[in-house]
């Protein structure tokens, strides 16, 4: 077969993406995992993993590059390895959420947490679970998945209102507990930016298969317009 | 000389077929060239691209048992019908070929020759000039005019022929393959040269070179060979569209290099 040697770099670098992507749902586990036990030395040892995380994603830019320069890719290569690029650089910015959630753990110092965390590691699972279809859906080029991933987005905003209202009851009932609402309030945060970007990798996803580049509505995008009208 | 007349499409084929003898080479081409634009033909070896091309200045009419079928129309007329003169045809369809032949001349009579067979009475320094510049060569051999063509390099010399075409003002100018026998850089030159030429010719180009396509032209049209061994315009469409997001699974496994 012509360019045999094209297709084996292809297939490296999406294996490469695929690692780059458990390490990213790794670090979020383990951060959201640390915070729970509130173990500082493992929330320290994921700023060592978002190192290898930017270094890899680093290493598979480089990569690409290369392979850009090298081969000139055309239609569907050109998609797949343009839309790399993007998708990596999704990844990085999702372990840099991890290392926030992290970052706010060791922030916290010895305080308590203000309550057992339930709901966001409900959230960092739901997170972690939907990259990790996203990325099969990448994989495997499964536009259907691909198109149907991000409106459990829903569910992760779901939960991102429940925790918020439950944490201003918090500070509500007592001043002194704002602070530590707020740390909470900001790991919340990090997770729904994080499910966010599964959307973006899916509709990456959508363009490689079909060429066709459009944004994956989610409900919370209604939202906002009906909000905004109202305005 | 900004060309502006109407109408929009230089050469129009309907259902255009060629015939060497009972073996059918190019089979129901409709396809139409738009003016001012480049438009490239790619395709793997064999697949009727240089006899598609050669069919547009009725230059396979020197091919014995040669016959074609459907129409090419040269804004609205047809190039085959008795009334067309192939002679004047040509005058208004240039070519360039993939090995540069310029004429064992001097570089001034390279251009002038053409022109004054042709019946120009004009002013020939003035023509020879503007032909030159026209290709991009007027600055390189401007002192050299009375030296002979054939001391200029490979690329010169193919401008040259570029700028003997332009000479006789034609409306469309095809290239078959123009670049392939030359250096990287003079390819590039080529290819920068039809970007200014398009501002006042149609211009056709075969080529192999898929990126030469991407980079040159405007419109892309891919042929392919069918079971009969008949070529065909299998898919056209913008150049962009073609290199990035293809319809045809053929044109596809060509242009990424998996067929060819």
């Amino acid at each position: 077969m012509l360019r045999k040697t094209f297709e084996s770099e292809i297939k490296q670098v999406k294996d490469d993406v695929l690692m780059l992507g458990s390490m990213v749902e790794q670090a979020l586990v383990d951060a959201v995992e640390a915070l729970k036990k509130r173990d500082i030395k493992a929330a320290e040892k994921i700023f060592q993993e978002d190192r290898a995380i930017n270094g890899k994603r680093f290493e598979i830019e480089n990569k690409l590059m290369v392979l850009i320069a090298t081969q000139q890719p055309m239609a569907h290569d050109l998609r797949l390895l343009a839309s790399c690029m993007e998708i990596i650089s999704e990844l990085e910015r999702m372990g840099d959420y991890a290392k926030g959630i992290a970052n706010i753990n060791i922030r916290m110092g010895d305080a308590a947490l203000l309550k057992p965390l339930i709901d966001i590691p409900r959230m960092a699972q739901k997170g972690a679970d939907m990259l990790h279809r996203s990325l099969t859906a990448f994989v495997t080029e499964d536009v259907e998945a691909a198109k149907k991933i991000p409106i459990e987005d829903d569910e992760v905003d779901a939960l991102y209102n429940q925790i918020y209202r439950e944490l201003m009851t918090f500070i509500i009932q007592d001043p002194k507990n704002i602070e530590r609402a707020n740390w909470l309030l900001w790991v919340a945060h990090n997770l729904e930016r994080f499910a966010d970007r599964v959307t973006n990798i899916c509709e990456r996803t959508v363009f490689i298969a079909t060429g066709e580049m459009a944004e994956i509505k989610s409900t919370d995008d209604e939202f906002w317009k009906k909000e905004h009208q109202e305005k | 000389m900004e060309n502006t007349q109407t109408p929009e499409y230089s050469i129009t084929t309907n259902d255009l077929s060629i015939h060497y003898g009972s073996y059918t080479a190019v089979k129901n081409v409709n396809m139409k060239v738009e003016r001012q634009k480049v438009t490239a033909i790619i395709g793997p070896s064999g697949c009727g691209k240089s006899t598609l091309l050669r069919a547009f200045n009725r230059m396979n009419d020197f091919v014995p048992n040669c016959r074609v079928t459907g129409e090419i129309l040269l804004r609205g007329q047809n190039l085959y019908s008795k009334d067309v003169d192939p002679v004047e045809a040509r005058r208004r369809i240039g070519m360039v070929f993939q090995k540069p032949n310029p004429f064992p001349k001097s570089i001034y009579e390279n251009i002038a020759w053409g022109a004054r067979i042709n019946g120009f009475k004009g002013n020939m320094d003035e023509l020879v000039e503007q032909s030159l510049r026209g290709a991009a060569l007027w600055d390189e051999v401007k002192d050299l005019l009375q030296k002979s063509a054939y001391e200029l390099s490979g690329g010169q010399q193919q401008r040259l022929c570029i700028a003997r075409t332009i000479a006789i003002q034609p409306e469309i100018i095809l290239m078959d393959e123009p670049a392939s026998a030359l250096d990287p850089i003079s390819t590039l030159r080529i290819e920068e040269l039809m970007q200014e030429l398009k501002k006042n010719y149609t211009i056709i180009i075969v080529t192999h070179n898929m990126q030469q396509a991407a980079r040159a032209s405007d419109y892309t049209a891919m042929m392919m060979i069918d079971e009969q061994r008949s070529g065909g315009v299998i898919e056209f469409d913008d150049t962009k569209k073609i290199f990035t997001n293809p319809k045809d699974k053929r044109t596809e496994d060509y242009v990424t290099g998996r067929f060819g």
